[in-house]
């Protein structure tokens, strides 16, 4: 069996390989060599250094938009996730009835796209904020924040809950005995024993919310479009709008030029969340 | 512990592996959907040459590949037509472009279309078409080139229902002027129980399936006024000289409205259109191209008015132009481009082409061979130019950007929920510079 595997391996990898390939890295070079360029269509451009970076950092909208997203990934992660393990928790305790109904229900909201939930969304928060009085979505900035978190913990708090309820079935049931025969509590057994086993788990969770809420886009784009003013635009939906609302031949460049720095920084910031939490990984 | 080791390797490289892939995954940007002809015949044509037609008319994507196919089998010249669909007619346009096989004819908004493209028209000065045009007018010129030619005209004004106009009391001969309309709308309003309706006007939906009718094609009277006054076609710096004229009608349309101004923010363009279908208002913005939503209330019960802006009255006709305008790729070979043109020739000229325009299509084209479209309110359009009103043009074709109309929209909301009009004012005069000196 490993032999074979040793042998063969390429073979297996080899779909993946090609889709990452000619789905990733190629357009991902092509990228960034357009983002050095001013064009209007991709097959013929224009070289002008870094001109679109100095523009695109210097854009206030990007600016806003990058800070808006960073509160928004910070604010989701951690609901995400805290409520996602609560669930899982609750939903693995052995006499709990119904558990599997709980789970589908919980899960389902994941199942619906992006755009459709934004839109459904939409109407329910703009039917409460008009029978409380307040201005509608499109006016009101912090009303689409807080909806878009809303929106983002209803519908991946399922997901993640699934793999945090995979993640505690396979801590092995020796090590809750043992833990309850040195006498101790839920709460320790919590701290002590499920969550330092849960570390993997975590790791995978927490990267998924993380760049799940850098790169939201299509609940952003159905939920409040941006409106009032960009004031809701998250870095996706800005990269999006600089691209096709512009009028103007630099306006391509400046957007491609935002997606690389967009790119760039969601990847470093994985990478480094991924050093961090597997090194709190124990050895099972 | 042994599966329990190798189950964690397992979720150790799955997380590696996510890590690579999903991470660097850039949001993409929705694919538009198109239908694609298939009307790529197999007879050998006579000559070289193929046309690829993108259109941007989701509605007559049928038609367009029926006469498609027509002219395929009368010349053996394939032609293929593709549409995007809506709202995605720039994205797909870019994406097309990049293509080798690219295609030859394609279609702008106008100027600020132009902008963007002026480096793929073909200069069509002296070809056939251009010599079919009724009006020089009507021409997208690039300095001295002719980059387009347009080849449909809409007429826009305010829709009114005749039944429930008459019912209140009131005539078509009535309404003059801005101050007689409005006088006419606070009437009809403050009786709308006794007369079984909402209000006077259709609710002025702000989302986004509704918010042009107010930010560009409302927004079109101030600036052609302006251009008019100050004998302009275009402007760097809109001085905004005609925006209380803009405020007093658009004060109108949201008091003497079906709804309250705060919950315009929601309202779509499918509100309006039902108010008006279902006889709850009685004026509704609107223009030609309504008529596919609304013919089905009878040509009797339909009539148009000029919006009355309080300028010149006396002389105002209905809103009339064009932002469909044919453009040849510049790029496309030799072969190609005359394709494109006998096609375009074809379709304007011959009784195929100006049928299914006129008929099928529903177009008014402003082409000599040209056959008149049933559109009651084309006929309409056409009595107030041959009443000497003159028609106001569709300057709006000059707005700088997306940018602007978005950012107009968002003060015209919050003015209508209770903000300032201060706000409108910014995004109208200041945005205009900065947007302007942005697409340079």
């Amino acid at each position: 069996m490993k032999k074979a595997l040793k042998k063969w391996w390429p073979l297996f990898v080899l779909p993946t390989a090609l889709s990452f390939v000619f789905g990733f890295i190629i357009p991902f070079c092509q990228g960034v060599y357009l983002s050095l360029c001013e064009f209007k269509v991709i097959s013929n451009t224009t070289f002008v250094g870094l001109r679109n970076y100095v523009d695109a950092l210097a854009d206030e909208q990007f600016t806003h938009a990058f800070w808006l997203t960073t509160g928004f990934a910070i604010t989701v992660t951690v609901l995400v996730n805290v409520i996602a393990l609560a669930i899982a928790l609750a939903l693995t305790r052995n006499h709990l009835r119904g558990s599997n109904v709980f789970r589908t229900v919980f899960f389902m909201p994941n199942l619906i796209g992006g755009i459709v939930l934004g839109y459904i969304w939409q109407i329910l928060i703009n039917c409460v904020l008009s029978n409380v009085g307040e201005q509608l979505l499109a006016l009101n900035t912090t009303a689409g924040y807080w909806g878009l978190v809303i929106l983002t913990l209803w519908q991946q708090a399922g997901y993640m809950m699934i793999i945090y309820i995979a993640g505690l079935q396979s801590i092995p049931t020796d090590y809750l005995e043992a833990a309850k025969v040195d006498g101790a509590n839920a709460w320790q057994t919590f701290w002590k024993v499920k969550i330092p086993n849960l570390m993997p788990t975590i790791t995978i969770c927490l990267f998924l919310t993380i760049t799940n809420g850098f790169k939201l886009f299509d609940q952003n784009l159905a939920l409040t479009g941006g409106d009032p003013n960009h004031e809701s635009e998250l870095l996706a939906l800005n990269i999006y709008n600089t691209f096709y609302s512009r009028t103007g031949a630099k306006w391509m460049g400046i957007g491609q030029a935002k997606a690389v720095i967009f790119c760039i920084l969601v990847v470093a910031i994985a990478l480094i969340q991924l050093k961090i939490t597997k090194s709190k990984e124990v050895q099972q | 512990m042994k599966n329990n080791m190798s189950r964690r390797q397992f979720v150790k490289f799955t997380t590696a592996g996510a890590a690579s892939a999903a991470s660097l995954g850039i949001a993409g940007c929705g694919s538009s959907s198109s239908s694609s002809s298939n009307s790529t015949n197999e007879t050998s044509s006579s000559s070289s040459g193929s046309v690829y037609y993108l259109n941007f008319k989701p509605e007559v994507d049928e038609q367009w590949q029926e006469l498609a196919q027509k002219y395929t089998d009368e010349t053996g010249v394939e032609v293929e037509v593709v549409t995007a669909a809506s709202d995605t007619y720039e994205q797909k346009l870019q994406s097309e472009m990049a293509k080798s096989s690219a295609p030859t004819l394609f279609q702008l908004n106008g100027p600020v279309g132009l902008q963007n493209w002026k480096d793929y028209c073909y200069d069509l000065s002296g070809s056939a078409i251009e010599g079919e045009l009724t009006s020089s007018d009507l021409e997208l010129k690039d300095g001295d080139s002719v980059a387009g030619v347009a080849f449909v005209e809409e007429t826009y004004g305010l829709i009114y229902n005749k039944t429930l106009l008459t019912k209140a009391g009131y005539s078509e001969s009535d309404i003059t002027s801005f101050d007689t309309l409005k006088k006419v709308a606070d009437d009809i309003q403050s009786r709308k129980d006794e007369l079984g309706i909402k209000g006077a006007f259709t609710s002025a939906g702000m989302d986004d399936s509704s918010n042009w009718r107010y930010t560009t094609h409302l927004a079109n009277l101030p600036i052609y006024y302006e251009y008019k006054a100050d004998d302009e076609t275009d402007t760097d710096a809109i001085k905004g000289t005609y925006l209380p004229n803009y405020k007093d009608v658009f004060d109108m349309y949201i008091t003497d409205a079906t709804c309250e101004g705060s919950e315009l923010a929601s309202k779509t363009g499918d509100d309006a259109s039902n108010e008006f279908l279902n006889g709850q208002a009685v004026f509704y913005q609107n223009g030609t191209w309504a008529y596919d939503d609304i013919g089905t209330m009878g040509d009797d019960t339909l009539g148009m008015l000029p919006i009355y802006f309080g300028v010149d009255d006396s002389d105002q006709g209905l809103c009339t132009g064009s932002e469909n305008y044919w453009c040849v790729n510049k790029n496309a070979s030799d072969d190609d481009i005359q394709a494109t043109l006998d096609f375009m020739y074809w379709v304007v000229t011959s009784d195929e082409g100006t049928t299914a325009l006129a008929d099928d299509m529903g177009f008014v084209c402003p082409f000599k061979s040209a056959k008149e479209a049933t559109n009651p309110f084309v006929t309409i359009a056409n009595d107030y130019i041959s009443n000497g009103k003159t028609p106001i043009a569709w300057s709006f074709t000059t707005i700088p950007s997306e940018e602007w109309k978005s950012t107009l929209s968002s003060a015209l909301t919050s003015y209508a929920a209770g903000g300032s009009w201060d706000g409108v004012k910014t995004a109208f005069v200041d945005n205009w510079a900065t947007e302007k000196a942005a697409s340079e």
